[in-house]
């Protein structure tokens, strides 16, 4: 991921005109977005602005009705992800965690951390019968690298432990932690520090920053404005499914069109 | 502390064992107690039948209870030592790696002497638990590690008799080619299952497997010119063994071991596919798709090879049923076999290899060695599958976690 100056300035992630419908409701409404590579993005609005939407837009899980989605990882050639199957978008380079966590509970958390990997490795029926030396090797690098992840998020000592048996805020770790493990090139985190106490927050904000070091870029929704303004940097502000504002933290802050999104005021120019 | 709950029960347990002793004495009345002779037009009470029932039934309530606050004690004496709160999730595990090792050779062994101890009678009842085994395992595929219920299990099982069937009906082939024919048409069917019912979850997913087990014994039912309809196919070939001719008993001795070799190789296999990369999607999968999806798994494949490959079992144990009885037809292959494999699945718990093998030998053995208390065989057969789904409502056993640190 050696980027030079060239790729470093093309966006990694560019949306444009995304439109999102359901039934005659309008979820998202020519949305456009473009995320640098190595930049910690905040996406913030108002409950219902459309959020987890253009999340599920991004990552498949919803087909938007209309708008493109680039993807450009440094030093490869771009790559149209509209209309993609999820677990293509997953191996093209976007992760994901889910707002309300869903970790697989009645696995080890090792095990949910390899699956993770499921996209970066081969293994077919034949592998996994027969194991050849291959299959051997890339379960043994699988393992590896999934332990690795486990340590990072200090979680490496409870790798045998069902999932379900963790901590809250462990199992937001957790749930980061299989989504690094897809190899992303951009990681999409909604609410992550949701529910969490100060310190864990704290915790999680390091992490975060360590993983934009390793050279990934983040998206993240989240409603913990001293966390975004701290982090990002570069905010998108949504409200009723469009852009209203974006830019530097210290710029959207001051924006009135946020203020009036957040605090609300007199109809006067509706 | 546990010798003094066991040896002190409370009045409140004792009324609550007299209670459950008086319920079950006016459930099996009608039953165990009135004996009505139709043609001599008499009525016989047997009121000793009904002390039994409710002594006894209040004497497994009062243990119930007991071993249940035993257990409860325990667990609370364990979440006060806070060092130890992390073995609490470990504590129902009834057997530890290597008792089951020791325990699996045994029965091993067992199994292998069982046709030198045994009648040729006993040793066909073994051949076909054995058989259930495989189906149990095959169906674990689709229930246990993908978590999709499929009620139609035995139309796969049909597919592989017919195969072999049709087979030898038309072309003269013999069982050792039929066998892996059986088992990649009834991989086939399982496509062909799974294809429609890809968007199809849990209740939904259940009533179409469910409709297309039913299709597959319909047409085989009415299709007369095709699969010979209710007359079914006779004369069937048993395996053979290098064209070595064999006496009647030899051969289902011979037959029983063949048996036994399918099963060992259905344990290995599964057990190689439940610890890999496909295993962990399909888990993956049972527990949460959409999480599932966001890890870069493709969903439809992995549903497909799991239809598929729970198939190819079903249709392999359908040729070797096939050359069993050497005799089949439609009626071998109703829902209630599906419902049976099924039981078996739930019964041993859900993903559990060791859970499933134990719960087909039992829940086949069962009722042909209750046929000593004869008519009501089925009654205590019932009675078990109730007891062991209130004791036990995961399974005879967990699925066995894959642990990579060190035992603390």
């Amino acid at each position: 991921m050696c980027g030079t100056i060239d790729t470093a300035m093309h966006p990694l992630l560019t949306v444009s005109a995304l439109t999102m419908d359901f039934g005659g409701i309008r979820a998202l409404d020519q949305v456009d977005l473009r995320i640098l590579p190595r930049e910690i993005v905040a996406l913030i609005g108002p409950n219902g602005a459309g959020k987890t939407t253009l999340f599920n837009c991004l990552t498949g899980m919803c087909r938007p009705t209309g708008g493109q989605l680039l993807l450009t990882p440094p030093g490869r050639s771009q790559r149209r992800l509209y209309g993609l199957p999820p677990h293509q978008i997953t191996a093209a380079g976007l992760a994901r965690t889910f707002q309300n966590i869903r970790l697989f509970p009645n696995m080890t958390v090792l095990e949910n951390v390899m699956v993770g990997r499921h996209c970066r490795t081969t293994a077919k029926l034949f592998g996994a019968i027969f194991r050849p030396a291959a299959t051997v090797r890339e379960e043994n690098d699988s393992l590896g690298m999934s332990l690795a992840l486990l340590d990072r998020i200090g979680l490496g000592d409870q790798a045998d432990e069902l999932a379900q048996n963790l901590p809250y805020g462990a199992q937001r770790r957790l749930e980061i932690a299989r989504a690094l493990a897809t190899s992303p090139q951009l990681l999409l985190l909604d609410e992550p520090a949701a529910g969490m106490n100060p310190q864990e927050t704290e915790e999680l904000e390091a992490l975060i920053l360590s993983i934009r070091d390793d050279g990934l870029s983040i998206l993240l929704i989240e409603h913990d404005m001293k966390l975004v303004m701290r982090l990002s940097d570069h905010i998108f502000a949504m409200d009723y499914g469009r852009l209203i504002a974006e830019g530097a933290p210290d710029e959207v802050r001051r924006h009135p069109a946020v203020i009036r999104a957040y605090l609300g005021t007199e109809a006067t120019d509706a | 502390m546990k010798k003094k709950s066991l040896t002190n029960p409370t009045g409140k347990d004792i009324r609550h064992a007299l209670m459950v002793g008086l319920w079950f004495m006016f459930l099996t009345f009608p039953l165990l107690v009135i004996k009505v002779n139709p043609i001599e037009q008499t009525v016989t009470w047997r009121w000793a039948n009904m002390l039994w029932v409710g002594g006894a039934s209040a004497a497994i309530a009062l243990a119930c209870r007991l071993i249940a606050a035993r257990r409860t004690e325990k667990m609370e004496h364990l979440s006060r030592m806070p060092e130890q709160t992390a073995l609490r999730h470990k504590l129902p595990l009834l057997f530890t790696q290597d008792r089951l090792r020791l325990l699996g050779a045994m029965v091993m062994l067992l199994l292998l002497a069982f046709p030198l101890a045994f009648s040729t009678y006993q040793v066909n009842i073994m051949t076909t638990a054995l058989m259930y085994v495989i189906l149990g395992l095959g169906l674990n595929i689709v229930v246990g590690f993908a978590g999709l219920l499929n009620l139609g299990y035995v139309a796969f099982y049909a597919v592989g008799a017919y195969t072999y069937g049709l087979l030898h009906l038309h072309f003269n082939l013999g069982f050792w080619t039929a066998l892996p024919i059986g088992g990649l048409m009834g991989a086939l069917f399982g496509l062909l299952l799974g294809f429609p019912v890809l968007r199809l979850r849990g209740d939904y997913l259940a009533i179409v497997t469910l409709g297309f087990g039913e299709i597959i014994r319909l047409v085989l039912e009415n299709w007369g010119a095709f699969s010979q309809g209710p007359s079914g196919i006779a004369d069937i070939p048993r395996p053979g063994l290098f064209g070595i001719g064999m006496t009647l008993d030899q051969s289902l001795v011979y037959q029983y071991y063949l048996t036994i070799a399918m099963a060992l190789f259905t344990v290995f296999m599964v057990n190689r596919l439940r610890h890999s990369r496909i295993g962990r999607a399909w888990f993956a999968l049972r527990e949460d798709e959409i999480a599932c999806q966001a890890m870069g798994i493709d969903t439809t494949a992995l549903k497909l090879t799991a239809f598929a490959l729970g198939a190819a079992w079903s249709g392999m144990t359908g040729v070797l049923f096939a050359a069993k009885t050497t005799f089949i037809n439609p009626a071998s292959f109703t829902f209630m076999e599906s419902a049976i494999i099924l039981c078996i699945v739930v019964l041993g718990g859900m993903g559990s290899i060791i859970g499933v093998a134990a719960a087909a030998l039992i829940l086949m053995l069962l009722p042909e060695y209750l046929r000593a208390v004869a008519e009501y065989r089925m009654l205590v057969f019932g009675a078990v599958l109730v007891v062991m789904m209130i004791i036990r409502p995961r399974g005879l056993m967990q699925p066995m976690r894959q642990t990579h640190l060190p035992a603390r």
